[in-house]
């Protein structure tokens, strides 16, 4: 009875979803907004199990690590960011997170920059590096402003925007897909699930 | 009142960046401490970002109803659903076969699911107006999304066997090179803002006054 009742509301919820294909509707916001409300509510527990459980409660009233108090009580400081007046000790808070930008400097540079570097400066052995050098070259020259694109130089940053249209397609065609699959789907619960036509 | 309210944070954020930069490049035991420190307040700490989320969330929506703004009753519909939802979770716990499971999955999930199952439509009538090939660029990228797209459906194999092929080689060579080129660019810029924010010259985190 609960599977049954279960799939009648599922099916609400995606017939309401999709009548906005026609118009903004109330049956669409309704189901909109109690989307919004429960993916919040679901995520409450879940924070409260995984997150403050094991790294606030458990350390400060189990194991007795009253250090944790600071941080959490440095944490609690967010709660202020809605004051008029002590907005700004929800600063404490986020400048202790932003601390972290120094661990980017150097990841970022190696993750991003240098390992896609040396993935680039390999032997051209054959055809296809030499097409990928050639693409990632290209593209950095026409992402370099320091020099106006004209002459032989647009020519090589013309390169780049055709080597990255078809990146862009690419990627545009997966995406496509995807939203298509998730699409079928959705038809084959409403057809299959609720409906029964389908086994 | 300035040196708490603004230059503490400032520099607490230019001292604990600079210690970080310092993990990185210096493989020592104090270094590797300092790490486990920070990740230790951070996660006792973000618990009440959470909250904060969930008392801005609040206070948007319970405007809405005090204000009486159109359609105000919907916001309604987002706190019961909210309540209802974390009180589930709450009481009757998280396991499979519980009300917040079954919330979960006949609300949450295909209500997603549908919702970004319609971006299909929107995509074909956004493709329509992008593809028209009015450019070489334009056809350029309307070759290749077609390829993509009719290499991973029957027809494409149906058409030719060197569709799968051309589509594959698309994917792991020029758009490999498109990937690569903008990888380094998000990297370069990722590192110069990191270095701006280190150098407390980017201050927009802090908010104003």
């Amino acid at each position: 009875m609960f599977e049954v009742i279960g799939t009648w509301v599922a099916a609400f919820c995606t017939l309401s979803i999709f009548s906005f294909l026609y118009k903004d509707n109330p049956f669409y916001r309704f189901v909109e907004h109690l989307f919004i409300g429960v993916s919040v509510g679901y995520g409450l527990p879940i924070v409260y199990h995984n997150v403050f459980i094991p790294y606030v409660y458990t350390p400060i009233f189990l194991r007795h690590e009253f250090i944790i108090i600071i941080p959490s009580l440095i944490g609690f400081l967010f709660v202020f960011r809605f004051h008029s007046k002590l907005s700004w000790l929800s600063r404490y808070p986020i400048t202790f997170s932003m601390g972290m930008v120094g661990l980017g400097v150097p990841m970022s540079l190696h993750a991003n920059t240098l390992v896609q570097m040396r993935s680039s400066m390999l032997p051209l052995t054959n055809i296809n590096l030499v097409v990928i050098f050639v693409g990632t070259v290209t593209i950095l020259f026409y992402f370099f402003f320091s020099k106006a694109h004209e002459g032989t130089y647009k020519s090589f940053t013309r390169i780049g925007v055709w080597y990255m249209m078809i990146g862009f397609g690419a990627s545009f065609g997966y995406t496509v897909m995807a939203r298509l699959s998730l699409l079928i789907g959705r038809i084959q619960f409403l057809v299959g699930d609720w409906l029964g036509l389908i086994q | 009142m300035k040196l708490i309210k603004n230059r503490l944070p400032l520099a607490i954020v230019i001292v604990l960046g600079f210690l970080f930069v310092g993990y990185a490049f210096v493989p020592h035991r104090i270094a590797e401490d300092y790490r486990n420190w920070f990740l230790t307040w951070s996660r006792s700490m973000s618990p009440f970002a959470v909250l904060l989320g969930i008392m801005s969330f609040s206070k948007n929506h319970w405007t809405r109803i005090k204000r009486k703004v159109p359609n105000w009753y919907f916001s309604v519909v987002t706190f019961i659903g909210l309540v209802f939802t974390a009180f589930a979770g709450f009481y009757w716990g998280r396991e499979a076969g519980t009300i917040y499971m079954w919330i979960f999955e006949n609300i949450q999930i295909p209500t997603g699911a549908t919702i970004f199952s319609l971006l299909a439509f929107y995509i074909a009538s956004a493709s329509y107006k992008a593809f028209r090939a009015r450019s070489a660029e334009a056809t350029v990228l309307l070759v290749a999304a077609v390829i993509v797209m009719i290499a991973q459906v029957p027809l494409g194999m149906a058409i030719s066997r060197w569709i799968p092929d051309i589509s594959q080689w698309i994917l792991s060579v020029p758009n490999m090179a498109a990937t690569r080129a903008i990888f380094i660019g998000v990297g370069l810029g990722g590192m110069s803002v990191s270095v701006r924010i280190l150098l407390g010259i980017e201050r927009t985190y802090l908010g104003s006054d």
